[in-house]
């Protein structure tokens, strides 16, 4: 259980893993996701699921290192365990026939985004896809979107696509067509624009939230976030809520809550640990 | 010999720096001389303020006349975690309240908690636990949901009978609220750990990281499985609502406890965990989560750790004991108080708590004095840390991915009070995912009583489901 069968390194900082777990890559759907811890001593943290194969029991998350638990995980190969893996949690994406979908994806947030790629083609939606990153080195998983849609490629300095923000992409995209809904997967602050950009175009706009979770099951209240001005918890209410609806600035402050014992948990580690790979 | 034979305890001023159990528990000598104490009443009413009947005057006279294993047997053979509830029982309210000792003059009763605290302990220490592993010797499968200690009671019990038992567990470590919730200074981990291990050498199966309803259907469960016992607890937290709850540094006590016991925050760095380490922390709410919460707050580090509650020290539901505990470590209580909102820095970290004094006029639905605000009594409080202990509601996931399963009108599982069926067949429920937040021994109660009926129902010799 909760092997890790294959891992490979996307980009510099991104690591993509496929894990034993039979249930897990039976029951997931795209939206949801895991919540892994390393070992006794380590923090529970929420990945999404970015695909699963059910026949051989796998299912696979696509990592950011950011900070200990992340760059800890990074460090491990082929054939190690995860000592606890839950899911799926949350609820699926609402995936139906909307016509023609603008999906935004951004950083590690392209990952999440993929299997609510594959099902909306599958149920019959015309996607087109917006993926940005800082440059080139750091965009993730093009050729699979390629795949199963039209392509724009964003980057900070142009070194790959257009230069600039994935908001100026959907600038030209919302006046070059119509769309009947979006989605924005990224950094928080990134879907908050995106939020405001889709609005500016009045396109409903679909967003995944990723506040600080501890068990992910409804019982701490740790990722309780405000949306139409009601509390919700995002590990069981969403994670996936109306953009429209969300309060940004409360969420971005949340997430910087222990930025201080973060750092110091990660500094006290890269003393002892090499470099990711 | 009027009084109790007291326990030594760690000091306060140590304890309140270290999470260490506060209470040391009995020598043999000391436990005898309690003992002694109880009169053996023919009538012996104290059973009967007993959850799950323990006989009480029985384990009493083994243990005075140095029969500590047979004590034993007789505590396990009515309670399979006489550890914990010697520690976390209300026993004031339950077994101890009834006895014949402390209704006289003067008079406490005798420490029945304490000395099946010892009992257990003792055993723990002495005895190799001889179980044999007696599931799997009847072919019907009983599925348990959740791992508190309704879960784990009726597991153990079924588990005797011969049934093939698998429990189903959310988090990494079983245990439910023994484990996330109650703090290590009044409940050790490797306690429950202990009762954990009896139970899984009865053969019952434990699978942790398992959410019922996500990681397994419900539907699968119920057709594998020939009953199920849902005990999932009323883990849900609630909160005031009021403005500012979002601030970063407001918790809710669930959080706030889970990521200390459960996730070893005190702990922080050595585990990765972190929790805020308030230097004035308010906590909001007089329950036994109140006390865990507003404790633990003290043993990480705070300056100051009040509990502010909208109403008085007689109507706090929490137990006296641990109320004592509190004051003697130097929490102050704010009585009569209500925060009406919680005021934050640019950052959106909380700085301070605007409260309302209260007054008791009449009494609310539920009977007891009503607190009312005194107009223009505001005033504002420094703090940087709150931790909100009002209470819990049901946990919902398993609630939204079981169709036909009816819930009362507090949203809790609807069962039948004496057998804990419930409106689908084959399946019952207890704990606190039926009565509401409750205590240890009622849900192990409830856990015991539905294993009897599960039993009667895959026997064949009952079924309330029949039309
Ligand atoms: C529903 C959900 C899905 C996610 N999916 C992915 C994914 O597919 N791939 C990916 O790389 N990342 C994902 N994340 C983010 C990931 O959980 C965090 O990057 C990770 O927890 C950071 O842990 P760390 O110890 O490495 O870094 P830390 O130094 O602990 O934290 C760095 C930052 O990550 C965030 N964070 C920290 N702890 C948590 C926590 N327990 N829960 C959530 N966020 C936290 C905080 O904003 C923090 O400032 C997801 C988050 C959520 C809520
Ligand atoms: C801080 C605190 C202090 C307390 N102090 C005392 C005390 O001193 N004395 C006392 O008698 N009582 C005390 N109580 C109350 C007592 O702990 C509870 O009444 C008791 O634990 C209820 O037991 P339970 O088995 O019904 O549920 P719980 O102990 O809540 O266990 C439920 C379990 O089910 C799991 N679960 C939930 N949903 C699912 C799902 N879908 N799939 C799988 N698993 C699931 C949960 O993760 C949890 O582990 C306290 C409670 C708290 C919160
Ligand atoms: S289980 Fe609780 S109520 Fe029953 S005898 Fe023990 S301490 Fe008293
Ligand atoms: S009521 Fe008190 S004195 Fe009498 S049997 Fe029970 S514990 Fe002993
Ligand atoms: S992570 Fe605990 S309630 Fe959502």
């Amino acid at each position: 259980m909760n092997e890790i069968v294959v891992k490979k390194r996307l980009a510099f900082d991104v690591f993509d893993f496929w894990v034993h777990s039979p249930s897990i890559s039976k029951e997931a759907k795209p939206g949801q996701f895991v919540i892994i811890r390393l070992h006794e001593k380590g923090e529970r943290i929420p990945l999404t699921v970015a695909d699963t194969k059910p026949e051989e029991g796998l299912f696979r998350m696509v990592v950011k290192v950011v900070g200990k638990t992340t760059h800890e995980l990074s460090l491990r190969k082929e054939g190690d365990t995860i000592l606890d893996v839950v899911g799926p949690l949350g609820n699926p994406s609402e995936i139906r026939n909307y016509g023609r979908v603008l999906l935004v994806g951004g950083g590690v947030g392209i990952a999440t985004l993929y299997p609510i790629a594959k099902a909306l083609k599958n149920s019959g939606n015309e996607v087109v896809a917006v993926l940005g990153a800082r440059t080139k080195d750091y965009l993730i998983m093009v050729d699979e979107f390629k795949e199963i849609s039209e392509v724009f490629l964003v980057t900070d300095d142009g070194s790959a696509g257009m230069k600039g923000v994935v908001t100026d992409a959907m600038d030209r995209l919302f006046r070059e067509g119509s769309f009947d809904v979006c989605w924005a997967i990224g950094p928080t602050i990134m879907m908050k624009f995106c939020t405001l950009k889709a609005m500016e175009y009045g396109v409903p706009i679909w967003v995944s939230l990723n506040p600080i979770m501890v068990d992910g099951t409804g019982m701490c209240g740790a990722c309780r976030v405000t949306v139409s001005g009601q509390m919700k918890f995002a590990c069981v209410d969403g994670p996936e809520f109306r953009g429209e609806e969300v309060d940004w600035d409360e969420l971005l402050k949340r997430l910087a809550q222990y930025r201080e014992q973060e750092r110091i948990s990660y500094e006290r580690f890269l003393k002892t640990a090499g470099e990711t790979k | 010999m009027s009084k109790k034979t007291p326990m030594r305890e760690q000091s306060p001023d140590v304890r309140k720096r270290n999470f260490n159990e506060v209470a040391l528990g009995y020598t043999l000598e000391e436990a005898v001389a309690e003992a002694q104490r109880c009169l053996q009443c023919p009538t012996h009413p104290c059973v009967s303020g007993c959850p799950v009947g323990i006989d009480i005057p029985g384990f009493i006279r083994e243990l005075r006349e140095g029969r500590l294993e047979e004590s034993y047997r007789i505590l396990k053979s009515y309670n399979n975690l006489p550890a914990v509830c010697g520690r976390v029982c209300p026993q004031e309210v339950q077994c101890e309240f009834r006895c014949v000792v402390g209704k006289m003059k003067d008079s406490e009763p005798v420490a029945i908690g304490r000395l099946e605290r010892f009992v257990a302990d003792w055993a723990a220490e002495n005895l190799e636990e001889k179980v044999e592993e007696s599931a799997g010797q009847r072919k019907e499968k009983v599925a348990i949901v959740g791992s508190g200690p309704a879960g784990l009671t009726a597991a153990a019990d079924l588990a005797k009978i011969g049934y093939n038992v698998d429990v189903f567990e959310a988090l990494h470590k079983p245990g439910g609220v023994l484990v996330y919730g109650i703090p290590e200074f009044r409940l050790p981990k490797r306690i429950v750990e202990r009762e954990v291990n009896y139970i899984e050498k009865l053969g019952v199966r434990i699978f942790l990281n398992t959410v019922v309803g996500k990681t397994i259907k419900v539907k699968d469960l119920l057709e594998e499985y020939d009953a199920i016992f849902i005990g999932t607890g009323a883990g849900t937290p609630k909160f005031m609502g009021i403005p500012g709850t979002n601030l970063n540094g407001v918790y809710s006590a669930n959080e706030f406890l889970t990521r200390v016991n459960l996730m070893k925050a005190y702990l922080f760095p050595d585990y990765d965990t972190p929790v805020r380490v308030g230097k004035r922390v308010a906590v909001i709410g007089a329950g036994n989560t109140a006390m865990d919460a507003a404790r633990s707050a003290l043993r990480l580090g705070a300056e100051k750790v009040y509990i502010v509650y909208r109403r008085t020290e007689n109507e706090m539901p929490a137990r006296r004991e641990e109320y004592h505990h509190a004051l003697e470590e130097g929490i102050e209580f704010l009585w009569l108080t209500l925060p009406v909102r919680y005021l934050g820095d640019a950052n959106g970290n909380v700085e301070a708590m605007e409260c309302v004094r209260m007054e008791l006029k009449g009494v609310d639905r539920s009977g007891r004095p009503k607190p009312v605000p005194v107009e223009g009594s505001n005033f504002v409080l420094e703090i940087d840390m709150v931790i909100e202990a009002i209470g819990q509601g049901p946990n919902r996931v398993l609630l939204s991915e079981f169709p036909g399963l009816e819930l009362n009108e507090r949203g809790y599982i609807k069962t039948d009070r004496d057998t804990g069926a419930t409106s689908v067949r084959g399946v019952f429920a207890g704990g606190d995912i039926v009565t509401g937040a409750a205590t240890v021994i009622e849900a192990m109660g409830a856990g015991k009583r539905a294993a009897q009926f599960i039993h009667s129902y895959l026997s064949g010799e009952w079924d309330p489901w029949q039309k």
